[in-house]
């Protein structure tokens, strides 16, 4: 039994039936054809697939289509407003906070929440922030100059 | 002159990956396609009695369902490169069919429209399995019953014993033998992006299409040809974005040759992700190895000799390079040290887990593992300081080549000057100091040092299963476009912005103007691929000598378009110049085209009448119009270069880690890591360090965290990222990283490589600083992962 709901991702207003079991992360990547969250474990231990939710993040892999009805998402593909990309996007092209790539969406998902939350956060803080969010490449050190300088450029904006 | 190598450039490939617009094999979207899940076993060893599949027939949207007897003589086995002697190489089908060895054998393939269906569908295939006793674990040495492959007789794969020197002599020569047994646990490689194939065929052009997330495009083309049977020119291999590999896509699995084979039988494009699950079931597994080493030493601290009895964890079958691994192990047990004789000899042994294969480092963390591990106990036992056991043992920067007792060629190296640039940035004497104090005041703080070698830019095609060199094409475009296609696979180590800096820098066009393709066998010549830290000391090398290729080309053109000698030319900042002829001359300023841009007016012949200046973009136009070339030059701009090296590098360096332990939780907390590696010539610090920190975190996780856990029974207990321990930023100190620079004579680059230095290098440190930490309670040892509970049973007086 399909149910009919209604989301504002990235400021465009989505409507139509889903199963209820039918995942946010597979709503976004498979019927939106916003692939740029991904799916990383399923158990909501890795955060690849990050996305804010009403302005929080969380992890779309366990989160039902159904529970965003009348919610407003913002994935990675919306970050980049008027094709300015983000401080936390810049940063973590500006201090190699990334290698492969997959677990970026979320990392930088999730960081604009930590230096939303925290404009003065200590490396021990944005350490603490990340640790929903696992990545196999970079070893996390760049990651966290990244955010470091969103947060500067963000303070100085 | 170097205007982008040797500089942190930012990376190319980044806007893509930023702005969540990279596609990964799941991010292509095809119409029509199917979906395709596995059954997989949930028992480690046990008969196969019989499969149903009409209930799952029954799911709507199920379009299909194939088990191994379907397709038993279809589709051929899973292959085996490694080739050593009297090697036992099981029939390792796509699909089981008698019997499973493994949890997540996979059983049966279910094919339909919607994912979520063919999930379902999975639940509903009966599988009657007679469940059969399982050899699980070889702590205590080769298990004897039940036999896996019951045709080989017992389950020992292979028996290699290896090294140079007389070893008998070597451990009479010592004043006493210092034994260490250790462990080498099981690891799940974890790339963030599990893998995933989309196949899709065209029945009228007879013409397959695979994307898959592999390291190997190239080598994957010719394995799929092989098995699915279908002709290699009529398959195409694509590796779009690939979410992490370290070694665990250096690989042919069984499901990137079945959904090759579904997508035929069909006719429709066909998609498998792997989920986590399958991931840590049945993606290759790392290390797991589990041996004594015994070392002749003299009572001043020189080593004799040395021994590695090994019994290597193979699993059930052989993936494409599972029984090689550990002789990567035996080639690197000299370290960094100067030992006259060593032997290693090795027992492959089959179990019922997923196989063994090359998780970064391969056979060689292992190695420096046991040779730094046991410099330690040597310090220990002689009562020497551990820094003073490896300067004692060190070759001297003066004796490279340096030809080791495993049969290798070290090519440069000065260990002691990177071994005194760590101890320097750490303070090594302080920091004893403040250990002492540390102690006297009840806190455990412990100091490791690791001096490592690896090996790397593997390798030269002697040494290697299929071809250790790499190719390279470079093209400038008519409009003065520089395409680069490169052999290497890379995915995420960052090669199409190193490789454009070494063209950029070698043709004087800028970063910009030069794109670096990979990963498709329908556009890039044949390559090897990316492992083995090996593609940009060898794929960066083939991008070099082609472009050197291409300008000897250039230069002739731009001779004849500027009629005077060639050895009248000189190329500079892109441009080739004839010698001027008087003082007037060379002062007049002469109508360049700009960089990247092409003449406006469409592809009109550059103006070459009396000109004394020419870029080798306005070469690249002429060589394509092809009117004003000499004649007998082929037109176009482009040159191809296979490069093969005459050795492997073998980067070094030396880590010191400094850990404090909680006394109350026995959780050991990393206080400082200082990293001084060399890698040879750098292309891009920015990239290296990248490298650095991420090998030293997976180092990390196998020091403290991590292990892949089967219980007695065979079953796999770390079946999720919810039971294995990846390191979070949290846990993780801040690296203070430097270099020492010696260029490799192997490539005219200089570079070594760098990929898999941190994983090699680090390991032994961390654990060295824990037991060092330990000290107090008489621990001379520990073994991998040293989680809390191990560390707060020794400091409350139980047993590890």
């Amino acid at each position: 039994m399909k149910q009919a709901i209604s989301i504002n991702v990235n400021g465009v207003d989505h409507s139509g039936e889903v199963e209820p079991r039918m995942l946010l992360v597979h709503y976004l990547r498979d019927v939106l054809a916003l692939t740029g969250t991904h799916v990383g474990c399923e158990t909501s231990i890795c955060g690849a697939c990050t996305v804010l939710l009403d302005g929080q993040a969380v992890k779309s892999c366990t989160v039902f289509a159904v529970q965003a009805d009348g919610a407003n998402v913002t994935t990675i593909e919306g970050l980049a407003a008027n094709g300015n990309l983000h401080p936390v996007q810049e940063g973590f092209w500006e201090c190699h906070g990334l290698q492969c790539g997959y677990c970026t969406p979320g990392m930088i998902m999730t960081s604009t929440q930590i230096i939303d939350r925290h404009p003065n956060a200590s490396r021990e803080d944005i350490r603490h922030g990340l640790e929903g969010n696992l990545c196999r490449c970079t070893g996390y050190q760049h990651i966290v100059e990244a955010v470091e300088y969103a947060a500067a450029k963000k303070a100085s904006a | 002159m170097a205007k982008y190598v040797g500089e942190r450039v930012k990376r190319t490939e980044d806007p893509r990956l930023i702005k969540g617009l990279a596609h990964y094999v799941d991010d292509i979207r095809l119409p029509d396609t199917l979906h395709v899940a596995f059954v997989r076993s949930i028992y480690a060893h046990g008969k196969i009695t019989g499969i149903d599949t009409s209930e799952a027939m029954k799911i709507p949207g199920v379009v299909a369902v194939y088990t191994g007897k379907d397709i038993a003589d279809k589709v051929g086995p899973v292959p085996c490169a490694a080739a050593l002697p009297d090697l036992k190489v099981p029939d390792y089908r796509v699909l089981a069919t008698d019997k499973v060895l493994f949890v997540g054998h996979p059983i049966a393939a279910v094919v339909g429209t919607d994912k979520y269906a063919v999930r379902d569908a999975v639940e509903h295939v009966g599988v009657m399995v007679e469940e059969l006793p399982a050899v699980v674990h070889v702590i205590d040495g080769v298990p004897t019953t039940p036999v896996i492959h019951e045709h080989f007789g017992d389950n020992i794969a292979y028996k290699l014993t290896s090294g140079e020197g007389d070893i008998d002599a070597a451990m009479k020569a010592a004043d006493r033998i210092v034994t260490q047994k250790m462990v080498h646990q099981r690891l799940a490689p974890i790339a963030m992006e599990p893998r995933g194939v989309l196949a899709r065929y065209f029945p009228g052009e007879e013409e397959l299409t695979v994307w898959s997330s592999t390291q190997i495009p190239h080598l994957l083309r010719t394995q799929l040809a092989l098995m699915i049977g279908i002709p290699e020119n009529k398959l195409r291999v694509i590796t779009p974005e690939v979410g992490g590999g370290f070694g665990s896509k250096l690989n042919v699995y069984a499901e990137e040759a079945l959904l090759g084979w579904i997508s035929i039988q069909l006719g429709k494009p066909v998609k498998w992700i792997e989920s986590r699950r399958e991931n840590m079931q049945a993606t290759i597994h790392g290390r797991a190895q589990v041996g004594t080493v015994e070392v002749g030493v003299k009572n001043d601290g020189t080593i004799t000799g040395l021994r590695y009895n090994v019994v290597a964890d193979l699993g059930a079958y052989h993936q494409l390079l599972t029984p090689a691994i550990p002789t990567l192990t035996g080639l690197m047990l000299s370290g960094a040290y100067k030992i006259p004789a060593i032997q290693m000899n090795v027992t492959g042994v089959f179990t019922n887990k997923m196989s063994t294969d090359a998780y970064r480092g391969a056979g060689r963390p292992e190695a420096t593992y046991v040779v730094e591990r046991v410099m330690d106990v040597i310090a220990r036992e002689l009562n020497i300081d551990p820094v003073e056991v490896r300067r004692k043992n060190f070759p001297a920067a003066n004796e490279f080549p340096f030809h080791t007792a495993t049969g290798l060629d070290y090519d440069s190296g000065d260990y002691a000057a990177a071994l005194q640039k760590a101890l320097d940035l750490a303070g090594y004497q302080k920091l004893r100091e403040e250990q002492k104090k540390s102690r006297d005041n009840g806190k455990l703080i412990g100091i490791g040092v690791s001096s490592y070698v690896e090996i790397c830019a593997l390798g030269p095609s002697q040494a290697m299963p299929a071809g250790g060199w790499e190719s390279a094409t470079v093209r400038i475009e008519p409009t003065g476009k520089v395409t680069i296609l490169t052999g290497a696979s890379p995915h995420g180590q960052g090669q199409e912005t190193s490789f454009a800096q070494i063209a950029a820098d070698e043709l004087g066009v800028e970063i910009n103007d030069i794109t670096v393709i990979h990963g498709d066998t329908g556009v890039v010549q044949y390559g090897i691929g990316t492992f083995g830290s090996r593609a940009t000391a060898v794929g960066g090398t083939a991008v070099l000598i082609a472009i050197q290729k291409l300008k000897e080309k250039a230069s002739k053109i731009a001779a004849h378009m500027m009629q005077c000698e060639e050895s009248r030319l000189s190329f500079e900042a892109g441009c080739y110049s004839r010698e001027q002829a008087t003082a007037a001359a060379a002062g007049k300023s002469e109508p360049v085209v700009p960089v990247g841009q092409a003449p406006a007016g469409a592809l009109l012949e550059p103006e070459t009448n009396g000109r004394t200046k020419l870029t080798i973009q306005e070469i690249a136009l002429a060589a394509h119009i092809a009117k004003e070339i000499p004649p007998d030059t082929e037109p176009g701009l482009s040159a191809t270069y296979f490069f093969e090296p005459k050795n492997f590098t073998f980067p070094f360096g030396t880590h010191i880690c400094v850990v404090e332990i909680e006394k109350d939780t026995g959780e050991t907390k990393i206080v400082r890591y200082i990293a001084v590696d060399d890698c040879g010539k750098v292309i891009n610090p920015l990239l290296v360090d990248g490298q650095v920190h991420g090998g030293i975190v997976q180092s990390i996780g196998q020091a403290l965290y991590e292990e892949v856990i089967y219980d007695d029974q065979g079953q796999l207990v770390t079946g999720e990222l919810m039971d294995y321990a990846l390191p979070k930023a949290s846990q993780l100190p801040w690296f203070e990283t430097d270099r020492t620079e010696t260029p490799s004579p192997v490539n005219p680059l200089g570079v070594k490589g760098v990929g898999e230095a941190g994983t090699i290098g680090a390991t032994p440190a961390i654990v060295n600083a824990v037991v060092d930490a330990l000290a107090p309670y008489g621990v001379t040892h520990l073994d991998m992962p040293v989680r809390p509970e191990k560390v707060w049973k020794i400091i409350n007086g139980r047993s590890a």
